[in-house]
């Protein structure tokens, strides 16, 4: 039998995450996966799995765990201390944890989200074709939840692949704020004339209810018409929803498959990842770009993905 | 022809088909119709079909779509949406303990419409239902249209946990709650049907475009039919 991952302190929220669970939202079910999905595809990239391979994404504070065989791991995202026993290992490289060996996160300067990559995948079973975990519907990952002590994780067979040595892309992470480019939505007719300025006139902060589902900030108020409610209509990652009380919502990976408020824009793909690196109490400031441009910026980040693996 | 739909992109990856903005059983067919031809067309790069009650959202791989392909594929299967029929579905009976515990706030409906609650569970066992689309948590179907007296608002202030199986109403919609969740719409009944269970070979009861119909039931026959373990 192989070897797990024995939880021995979980951290704030450390989920079971893979790039989504695609081609079921027509039945209700969110799509979930990495808030940062270039760090995920990064760590996954460095030990040699698919960048489809389950990681786990560790949010704030890190977990400590416990290596039940020797295994190639790497960790991207956020710039946590992680020490395997005593010595310290490398952030953005692979590094071999021991059998028997504990591997802890300990302080972090910038970013929210690292993501632990280990040779073989993280193999809790998948749920309607994916390991994701979506908290809000307690659906995929670790039954569901977040990781708690004592949990062991399966892990899919080690294959021991020349590990990649090429030096991995440098990951933009906020410090304390970021510049988030998104596409202006085609139909403003719920919004005052001036909403679209007002929104990049100045930063807006992430409340604490902030959360994998969405950010929600607090800003100078994006005014929209009193129109009466309005039909339900699917919801991309990276929509920017304004409510009645004008504070906008930024709908990140845990999304509902629907929502019923005016969206504004979306985030383009290329500053998702940068998105989810923000935590509560970081700033964001916003500008409007043409969907030329936020291609442009898809390819070379793709670029700089695809020229480690 | 002009067209009466518009096919407009909502970021750099995904793209809209709308059609007129209203809750409508004839404009939710042509939803349905597109969401079918363009799972059965498989285009490349096409991660997700998602369809609601007058929009349906395609979402995909930018770097794998051909976007004015993919548009132009939306254009012709929007345009000859124009001949979907509402189909008539086979009934599904749900049945229903109303009221009392399991429906908490039939009480105030009856004070604010005016209606006994009987009159309310007459009204809502009366038409057959369109399931318009499935959203907000897995195998949450949203039906209509429910008859205009007790199409009361959602609460204020949404309940932290509402049962599952709990059966509510929100303006001219009504549902049921296939898991406990956050939820505001006003709860009449609960149904020992499960619309979403994971480990039933299919864990969706419903689809969009389904015909559903309540069926007032005691609380003994509610029993009987519940779940071993169901009230999770």
């Amino acid at each position: 039998m192989t070897g797990g991952v024995r939880v021995l302190r979980p951290g704030l929220l450390s989920t079971v995450q893979d790039l989504g669970r695609w081609g079921w939202q027509a039945l209700g079910v969110s799509v979930a996966g990495p808030m940062d999905p270039r760090a995920h595809r990064v760590a996954n990239a460095l030990v040699g799995n698919p960048a489809d391979a389950a990681t786990i994404e560790i949010t704030l504070v890190g977990p400590e765990l416990l290596f039940e065989e020797e295994r190639t791991v790497a960790v991207c995202g956020a710039d946590f201390v992680v020490t395997v026993g005593d010595h310290l290992a490398a952030h953005s490289a692979a590094f071999r944890v021991p059998r028997g060996g504990h591997l802890r996160f300990g302080a972090r300067a910038h970013g929210s989200r690292a993501y632990l990559a280990v040779e073989g995948g993280i193999a809790v079973e998948p749920v309607f074709g994916s390991r994701a975990t979506h908290l809000p519907s307690r659906v995929g990952g670790y039954g569901g939840r977040p990781l708690s002590t004592g949990d062991r994780l399966p892990l899919g067979p080690a294959f021991g692949r020349a590990r990649v040595t090429r030096r991995p892309p440098a990951l933009d992470l906020p410090a304390g704020h970021a510049r988030l480019r998104f596409v202006v939505a085609h139909d403003l007719d719920h919004f005052r004339p001036e909403a679209l300025p007002c929104l990049q006139s100045d930063r807006y902060t992430l409340r604490t209810e902030s959360d994998r589902m969405g950010y929600r900030l607090g800003g100078p108020p994006v005014r929209t018409l009193a129109m009466g409610t309005m039909l339900s209509q699917p919801s991309p990652l990276g929509a920017i929803q304004v409510p009645h009380d004008g504070q906008p919502i930024i709908l990140m990976a845990d999304r509902q498959t629907t929502g019923g408020y005016p969206t504004l824009g979306t985030v383009i793909t290329a500053d998702i990842g940068l998105a989810g690196q923000l935590s509560p109490g970081d700033t964001v400031a916003f500008a409007a770009c043409t969907r030329q441009e936020a291609l442009a910026a898809m390819i070379a980040q793709e670029r700089a993905l695809m020229a480690m693996s | 022809m002009t067209a009466d739909f518009s096919i407009v992109p909502i970021g750099d990856a995904a793209l809209l088909v709308a059609f007129a903005e209203r809750l409508d059983a004839a404009v939710n067919a042509r939803v349905v119709w597109v969401a079918e031809a363009l799972r059965r067309a498989a285009p490349p790069g096409v991660r997700d079909v998602v369809p609601a009650f007058h929009s349906l959202a395609v979402y995909f791989d930018p770097l794998r779509t051909d976007h004015d392909r993919l548009t132009a594929l939306l254009d012709v299967s929007a345009q000859s949406s124009r001949d979907a029929a509402v189909v008539a579905a086979p009934t599904r009976q749900v049945p229903v303990c109303y009221g009392g515990s399991y429906g908490p706030d039939l009480e105030a409906m009856a004070a604010s419409t005016g209606l006994s609650e009987p009159e309310i569970v007459a009204r809502h066992v009366a038409p057959v239902y369109r399931v318009f689309m499935i959203g907000f948590s897995p195998g949450f179907a949203y039906m209509g249209t429910v008859d205009p007296t007790i199409a009361v608002p959602r609460r204020p202030t949404p309940r932290v946990r509402v049962p599952v199986g709990s059966v509510g109403i929100a303006g001219s919609q009504t549902g049921i709650y296939p898991s406990e969740t956050p939820g505001g719409w006003m709860l009449i009944g609960r149904t020992p049907v499960r619309p979403f269970q994971p480990m039933r070979p299919d864990p969706f009861l419903f689809r969009p475009g389904d015909a559903v119909q309540f069926v007032a039931i005691d609380a003994d026959a509610y029993r009987r039919l519940s779940p071993p373990g169901g009230e999770r």
